[in-house]
């Protein structure tokens, strides 16, 4: 029961580790990128919750921001960015078209792209607004937190 | 057997360059998921060291169907879908569209609905720009431009959120007017607007203007001749960086523009440098616009708010007695101050959304409601087409609707400013270094929403 203990106690800690320092990969190509800067700058600041860190390398990256419609073109570079990036990872679908595609109800446009990559934040909007996107990373954090981790020298059942 | 797994497919596409390319040199690919390619645009280089042989502009990451979809939207309807295509500006491409509409119908438009155009439309330009130079800058290594930018556009912006209820997909400008009027308080946000974006203008004019690093990206680096720009279609800034006295406020005066003092900036080498310096100036233009226009609109709707209730205070007094006065309602509730309509409406009531409080108190209002929302009925311009531009953020932004009498356009067609820009990309980086494919593409500002439509 004492090695459980240390176990629970590790992964609440790890937990707490992984949600305030997400770094974010964006993968921005539209107009909800408008929106993601405003929230990643000085008024709305991204910063303050843990998720300042902008790395355009999928490699270094825990947490991917889908920003903007996706493309049935795109779709394949976006499924490569998430293959290549390291566990753990995360993903927020950004505004409504990576939700469901949202008014882009044609043949052009991937409806949602939980289609392609799996989704941990849904966060709808047309584009959404700073706010909502806090709220979302706030709401990925507490997600984060009550996780089960997962680590290295961890005893696989 | 051919393969269905989307990744093992795109690996085997050959492109163009990719064919024609020596064996010797070295391919290199940028994009479509770079952090300097905007998402939406790939890049095949072919080096020899660090120096562009030959290149090839990839584009359509971005392509959402706008045209086919608008031809499955009723005129009113398809309003929103513009918004999205300069999603930097959204109000100019409203603007274009509507004007092309006002074109088509032959419809006048109040002088207020058109002064607040005005002002949205050069709002949106400032924006546009800031977003383009924040971005240049940032790409070149420049972080604190971003920050700064950023500043001032949300300073813009709490304009944009005050009176049309968005912060930027507004679809604020609509056929035959403005959605509604300008918030009384406007004034206050738009000078605190003004005078954030002059700091800022002058902070970035300080940081970047004589800043070694930033000349040495950038100064005749992808110089374009004014041949050149004319001759692949280019508008707009980056027209006018090379020389070209080119400006559709000026050459063809739409709205209020002629009655407005502004001078067009003009660069001289048609290089980065240029095209970031035209920018600049041209904000400092739009805010000249801007001033003017505030000190000449007409006053005569601000004064129907004052004899208004609040709700609170309405219920309140209707327990002793009937209230007779109006109540206020939400500036942004659409079709909630009919007393104002005759200042941002123009006077032909089929192409306009009946005011609200016809719809609800009485049955001809509820009918001319339904008339304009049903589907076969509504906005039916006469047969024929019709092309009108606006100058946008980057340059001639110009619709060609074709219109077969029905509810729905017959086709649509965009002439997005950039696209012409993005097609001499090649040309402009051509035996230039990879480092300066940044700065110069940074510089012409490249819109997907635009680009790919």
């Amino acid at each position: 029961m004492k090695g459980n203990f240390i176990t629970t106690k590790f992964n609440y800690i790890l937990g707490w580790a992984r949600k305030f320092s997400l770094f974010h990969y964006p993968f921005v190509t539209a107009c909800c990128g408008m929106e993601y800067m405003s929230a990643a700058c000085a008024h709305f600041d991204i910063d303050r919750f843990g998720a300042g860190w902008t790395r355009f390398s999928p490699r270094q990256s825990d947490m991917m921001l889908v920003v903007g419609t996706i493309s049935h073109k795109l779709a394949p570079v976006l499924r490569t960015v998430y293959d290549q990036m390291t566990e753990p990872k995360w993903v927020i679908a950004f505004g409504t078209c990576t939700v469901s595609g949202g008014i882009y109800d044609n043949y052009a446009v991937v409806q949602g792209i939980d289609r392609i990559i799996p989704v941990d934040v849904y966060l709808p909007g047309c584009p959404p607004r700073p706010d909502t996107v806090l709220d979302a990373l706030i709401k990925l954090q507490e997600k984060i937190q009550s996780q089960e981790q997962d680590w290295r020298w961890k005893k696989r059942k | 057997m051919p393969t269905t797994d989307p990744i093992e497919k795109i690996n085997k596409m050959t492109t163009r360059l990719q064919r024609e390319a020596s064996k010797d040199s070295l391919m290199l690919n940028m994009g479509p998921s770079h952090p300097a390619m905007h998402g939406t645009i790939r890049i095949m280089l072919e080096l020899d060291g660090e120096r562009i042989l030959n290149s090839e502009v990839e584009v359509g990451y971005l392509h959402r169907g706008f045209e086919k979809t608008c031809e499955n939207k009723t005129y009113f309807n398809l309003l929103p879908y513009t918004d999205r295509m300069n999603y930097v500006s959204p109000l100019i491409n409203n603007l274009g569209y509507v004007m092309t509409m006002e074109k088509m119908l032959g419809v006048e438009v109040p002088e207020k609905a058109q002064y607040i155009r005005v002002i949205m439309s050069e709002l949106s330009r400032i924006s546009d720009h800031l977003t383009c130079i924040a971005a240049m800058a940032m790409e070149c290594g420049a972080f604190t431009i971003l920050l700064y930018k950023m500043k001032a556009r949300e300073f813009i912006w709490n304009v944009f959120e005050q009176t049309t209820g968005a912060r930027m997909t507004t679809s604020y400008i609509r056929i035959g007017g403005v959605k509604s009027d300008l918030h009384p308080d406007y004034e206050d946000v738009l000078n605190t607007a003004i005078d954030e974006t002059r700091k800022v203008l002058k902070d970035i004019s300080g940081l970047l203007d004589k800043n070694k690093i930033f000349l040495n990206r950038t100064r005749d680096i992808a110089v374009v001749t004014p041949e050149t720009a004319i001759n692949y279609g280019w508008t707009g800034p980056c027209l006018r960086s090379t020389g070209v006295y080119y400006d559709l406020r000026k050459s063809f005066p739409y709205l209020i523009y002629d009655q407005m003092d502004f001078d067009v900036p003009l660069g001289e080498r048609g290089d980065n440098f240029d095209r970031y310096m035209v920018r600049m100036k041209e904000m400092e233009q739009s805010l000249r616009i801007i001033e003017q226009a505030m000190k000449k609109i007409p006053k005569s709707a601000a004064q129907t708010m004052a004899n208004v209730m609040e709700p609170a205070e309405a219920i309140k007094a209707s327990r002793e007695k009937k209230v007779e006065k109006r109540i206020k309602l939400s500036p942004n509730l659409e079709g909630s101050e009919q007393d104002k309509y005759q200042d941002i409406f123009t006077k032909n009531k089929k192409i306009i959304v009946p005011p609200k409080e016809d719809t609800y108190s009485s049955i001809e209002g509820l009918i001319s409601h339904f008339k304009f929302f049903m589907n076969e009925h509504g906005i039916r311009p006469p047969k024929g087409e019709v092309y009108f531009s606006v100058e946008g953020g980057n340059g001639e932004l110009g619709y060609y609707i074709v219109s077969d009498g029905t509810d729905k356009p017959y086709r649509l067609h965009v002439r997005a400013p950039c696209f012409h820009v993005m097609a001499a990309l090649e040309e402009m980086i051509h035996g230039h270094y990879v480092a300066d494919v940044i700065p110069t593409f940074g510089s012409v500002n490249m819109i997907g929403g635009e680009l790919d439509r």
